[in-house]
């Protein structure tokens, strides 16, 4: 009698008024908008956003022009040149990311064997022009200049998991 | 009021009664523009609120103002027309989708007296209008000569034939229970009998005793609509927008006007014909507008729930409810209440 039992179902729009029993309840449930610019979501100490070039405490650049971010990076977003500075030290002269051809993947972090290159968690950027996401070395620079207590404060959190 | 018809016949002359007729037909047309504007405002809100989201919120206090930003971006946009389109009536047919979605209004009785034309064969009248619409939707998926709006349009013309059969008969028996075809009469035939003695007018209403009917009315309207789950005339997810894809602008406009001053029509006349129209549910309180108006949105409300919860039927599927389950539907109750009139039973004397 499955037949039957379809064909009552169906006459009385049995699933029919199921569906609009669930629809009708969530119509009075919370809702979970997050209202973006006077809300944000929070965020992981390993989130993964702007790129930064770090210093050590005595203003002495971190990066030593290894390249293994370049060569790791899976868009090739990252180009460096390299050059010796005055004082014998092998130094990047050029450190370009194109943040529009970067996937935020953060093979570049994990590659840099003196943490000099990091992602922070600064998402809220944009360009205006062609090329205004094309960040060179006094950029990034820079980047790292300003966000290097939020910086500090994510590596070391992170620290007991490595 | 008689001061007004004395006053307006003294400064227009001869012109008045033609001056009075357009001032009626404004006063029904403007409001409900802003009806379909707020209808559309309403839709993204509380299909937003059954999926968790909170709908428009931004331009204006509760998102109250966006409804007129819609508008005035269509109005500034450009209308493309297409190389391959046959201009004339590619311009043609949205104003043939639009025209018959405000002709209807002109019979629509809002209380005993508040009525544009208050004609003996008005529902003909709308049925005859409400039908003209489809050719708006056929020229244009034909004029676009693009082959997602023929294949649009081709659907709607099908589906819009399946449906007025099943339409028409569950109007049929509305005729049949008041014995007119005049929408005032009707309504006034359901202010009387068994029920309505005891004071709870809403259950002798045409919606109880011809149950089955109001259910094959309101989906058989969701289809003539083409709203969903019956939007395969539409279908964004298989052919992009069906017959207005090529239209962009004020000429879209008009097609999505048309869509949602139908919507409101086919509402007003499910209250009209099954819900009792302007009269009170109940006995001690006095009929009035206002209860159009609530039992307007409250089948508003219907669709829009609908759309929110039901997935879009198959084409073959709808081709198939339309003529293998609310056609024996219709017919067979046709027959019952036939029986029913002649019976001893008769409740509608």
């Amino acid at each position: 009698m499955g037949s039957l039992k379809d064909i009552v179902n169906s006459l009385f729009l049995t699933e029919l008024r199921k569906g609009l029993a669930v629809t009708g309840r969530y119509f009075f449930a919370r809702k979970i908008t997050v209202q973006y610019p006077e809300e944000k979501t929070p965020q992981s100490f390993r989130f993964r956003g702007l790129h930064a070039l770090r210093r050590y405490a005595n203003g002495e650049e971190r990066c030593i022009a290894c390249k293994l971010c370049e060569a790791i990076c899976p868009a090739m977003a990252i180009t460096i040149e390299t050059g010796q500075r005055d004082d014998g030290s092998r130094r990047t002269t050029r450190y370009d990311i194109d943040l529009t051809k970067c996937i935020f993947c953060g093979y570049c972090e994990e590659a840099c064997p003196v943490d000099a290159i990091v992602e922070t968690r600064v998402y809220e950027y944009h360009g205006e022009q062609r090329g205004d996401l094309h960040y060179t070395k006094p950029m990034l620079l820079a980047n790292g200049d300003r966000y290097e207590t939020q910086i500090a404060e994510d590596r070391a959190l992170d620290a007991p998991y490595r | 009021m008689d001061a007004l018809t004395s006053f307006g016949s003294e400064l227009f002359g001869v012109a008045w009664p033609a001056v009075w007729t357009l001032v009626r037909i404004v006063a029904i047309v403007l409001p409900l523009l802003l009806g379909v504007a707020y209808l559309t405002l309403a839709e993204r809100k509380i299909i937003g609120f059954m999926q968790v989201r909170i709908g428009p919120n931004r331009v204006g206090p509760l998102g109250l103002i966006q409804p007129i930003a819609d508008g005035l971006k269509l109005l500034f946009k450009e209308i493309i027309v297409p190389g391959s389109a046959s201009k004339g009536i590619y311009i043609i047919a949205p104003m043939l989708a639009f025209a018959p979605a405000l002709a209807a209004w002109a019979v629509v009785p809002f209380t005993d007296t508040l009525v544009l034309a208050n004609i003996d064969a008005s529902l003909l009248y709308i049925m005859a209008i409400s039908s003209l619409g489809v050719y708006g939707i056929i020229l244009s998926g034909w004029a676009s000569n693009s082959k997602y709006a023929f294949l649009g349009a081709m659907r709607s013309a099908a589906q819009m034939v399946s449906y007025e059969l099943a339409m028409g008969f569950a109007l049929i028996c509305v005729l049949m229970v008041s014995s007119s075809l005049n929408l005032v009469t009707i309504v006034q035939a359901q202010q009387s009998g068994m029920f309505a003695g005891y004071g709870l007018n809403f259950l002798s209403w045409n919606w109880l005793p011809l149950l089955p009917m109001f259910v094959v009315y309101l989906i058989a309207g969701m289809a003539e609509l083409n709203r969903a789950p019956f939007d395969v005339a539409e279908g964004e997810s298989e052919i992009v927008a069906g017959f207005h894809v090529e239209y962009s602008g004020m000429a879209f406009a008009l097609f999505f006007l048309a869509e949602y001053a139908n919507m409101i029509l086919v509402a007003t006349l499910t209250s009209i014909l099954f819900l009792g129209g302007w009269s009170s549910p109940v006995g001690f309180l006095p009929d009035g507008i206002f209860w159009l108006f609530a039992k307007m949105a409250a089948v508003l409300f219907l669709y829009l729930w609908s759309r929110a919860t039901f997935p879009r039927y198959r084409y073959d599927q709808v081709m198939r409810l339309g003529w293998k389950v609310l056609l024996p539907i219709c017919l067979i109750w046709l027959i019952v209440v036939g029986v029913w009139m002649m019976s001893p039973l008769n409740i509608w004397k």
